[in-house]
């Protein structure tokens, strides 16, 4: 597996390891995605989704299994995966652009309608973003989860943005 | 002559969840740690632990530090810090050097019922050309900088080591403002958790599995001004002419934990030596009891593993304690320890916990073989 090598998944690796929305469910709508690939421990996913669309059961090293039909593309889940592995794509947002949500802990938080640069799995830039939400209640502690809207084609690469500057 | 029910050396999670349990069955309970403050290495976690959400995964570590302080107080621990057992004698009797240097330094000879030894682990060194530079420092000396002193360590930092400790170090730098502009591994794959790797990764952090640091080069100043790192070969050595430079001002060195066994070499319990569990750890029972009776361990000190981990032997060292005191019976100890031991196979479960669990049982048939009931009386 590439991500143990390398610490990034292709594209194909993960969808050979996880569970990912149809082209169709991707058209309903923000959908998550879970890119959760080593059984380690951890369950916290499942108790955060109030819509019982992530199981994991008993052992808590189970895999994360998503039903997308369930999936409200809330982004709870987002804040909630201590490895910040769950994603939220929307790939309906409009005509010809996507949104992407994701995790996102460092400072300054980005804020709404700025323009950034969207990255890839490898931190490589894939072109400018749109800041459209950025939802970061108390309930989240800390993780804040930012939403950006790209050109559609570039919806199951983006997963971040490059970090921004602090300004000193 | 000063005696408590159990004194517990080390106020990590092992340690914390050990003196609850046993303050909570009414034992009076002394915690002693050398350190300012509680909590061993919970207050530097700032990330979300993972685990089971039916044992608070997903808290901050540093929360559950609050969480275990909290408990411990409202059960009646009492704590001293700035605390180092410094000898042990029989009769139960251990010396605890109180104070510091400058301070009210007093040495006081205590009896301990019950000895729960919950000391941790240290960090491993790499050594190679210039690694006593000033800006050369273990990870988690720097995750102290940041998450403790709220000091950045410099700001363009090399990490040695992609175990779980150099991925989430070189995350919490990054979060402190620093970058990490190297993560360097001499193994051909990387060690910890694929998702911590992958939030290095999407922040842009290079990683160069297969290479090693092979010198600090000191500026003007004296100070780390640029790392050399090269290949490495399937037995680890630099492969001349793959040099390269990188300009960076910090190296923290995450390479692996080796368990504290100080203090169980004080109480002369019986060691044994485990590779995957960082080195000499005490032989114990499925009680934490060791090869000496009414010595208990627990956490890192019986092999490096995770807060998750070390808290659930914690308590069963705890409930032991206090079983062999008599505040507790047999069959409700029995069937808190069925119940942990439970939770602690789920945590040992999946491609990294698996070797962890067969070496757990490996040390407790070992105990069984050596030592069995024959424990070592007073």
């Amino acid at each position: 597996m590439s991500l143990i090598n390398t610490g990034y998944l292709e594209p194909e690796e993960l969808r050979e390891l996880q569970k990912l929305p149809s082209e169709e469910r991707y058209q309903k709508g923000p959908v998550a995605v879970i890119e959760c690939v080593q059984e380690i421990p951890c369950n916290p996913c499942e108790a955060a989704c109030r819509f019982g669309a992530i199981r994991i059961g008993d052992p808590i090293t189970n895999l994360p299994q998503c039903s997308h039909e369930k999936c409200t593309g809330c982004g709870v889940c987002v804040s909630k995966c201590p490895g910040l592995a769950i994603f939220v794509v929307n790939k309906a947002y409009s005509e010809t652009t996507a949104t992407v949500s994701f995790p996102y802990e460092y400072m300054p938080v980005p804020e709404q309608d700025m323009a950034v640069t969207a990255v890839n799995r490898k931190g490589e830039p894939v072109c400018e973003a749109k800041v459209v939400k950025v939802l970061n209640p108390a309930a989240f502690d800390h993780t804040p989860v930012v939403t950006v809207e790209i050109p559609k084609e570039y919806a199951d690469d983006v997963r971040s943005i490059r970090r921004l500057q602090e300004a000193d | 002559m000063l005696e408590r029910d159990v004194v517990v050396v080390g106020a990590g999670p092992a340690g914390l969840a050990a003196s609850i349990e046993a303050a909570k069955a009414g034992a009076d309970v002394l915690l002693v740690d050398l350190n300012m403050k509680p909590g061993g290495q919970l207050f530097k976690q700032i990330h979300k632990f993972f685990g089971s959400s039916a044992h608070r995964s997903g808290t901050r570590g540093f929360e559950i530090g609050k969480m275990l302080l909290a408990e411990a107080e409202e059960a009646g621990v009492e704590i001293w810090l700035q605390s180092t057992v410094i000898g042990a004698f029989p009769g139960n009797l251990i010396a605890i050097e109180k104070g510091t240097d400058g301070g009210n330094k007093e040495v006081i000879t205590m009896r301990a019922k019950k000895l729960i030894i919950a000391t941790g682990a240290s960090e491993n060194v790499v050594r190679f050309k210039g690694w006593t530079t000033p800006g050369v420092m273990g990870a988690g000396a720097a995750q102290t900088m940041i998450n403790v002193n709220h000091v950045k360590p410099g700001k363009k930092i090399v990490m040695v080591g992609s175990g779980n400790v150099g991925l989430i170090v070189s995350y919490q730098l990054m979060q402190a403002g620093c970058d990490v502009v190297a993560l360097v591994e001499a193994a051909p794959k990387i060690g910890g958790y694929a998702v911590h790797a992958a939030k290095i990764r999407r922040a842009g952090v290079p990683i160069y599995t297969q290479h090693t640091v092979v010198e600090a080069v000191p500026g003007e100043d004296g100070t780390v001004c640029k790392v050399v790192i090269a290949k490495v070969d399937d037995h680890f050595q630099p492969i001349p002419g793959t040099e390269q430079e990188i300009e960076a001002d910090t190296v923290t060195i995450g390479a692996g934990l080796k368990p504290a066994t100080d203090m169980v070499k004080l109480e002369k319990c019986q060691l044994t030596f485990n590779g995957p569990f960082g080195g000499f750890i005490p032989l114990h029972n499925d009680r934490m009891e060791t090869s000496r009776a009414g010595v208990y361990v627990a956490g890192d000190a019986t092999g490096v593993e995770e807060a998750n981990t070390a808290l659930e032997e914690g308590r069963i060292a705890g409930i032991s304690a206090v079983e062999s005191l008599g505040l507790i019976g047999e069959s409700e100890a029995e069937k808190k320890r069925i119940e942990i031991w439970g939770r602690l196979e789920a945590l040992r479960m999946g491609p990294f916990g698996e070797r962890r669990q067969i070496e757990k049982n490996n040390i407790l048939a070992e105990y069984e073989e050596k030592i069995g009931t024959a424990v070592e009386m007073e």
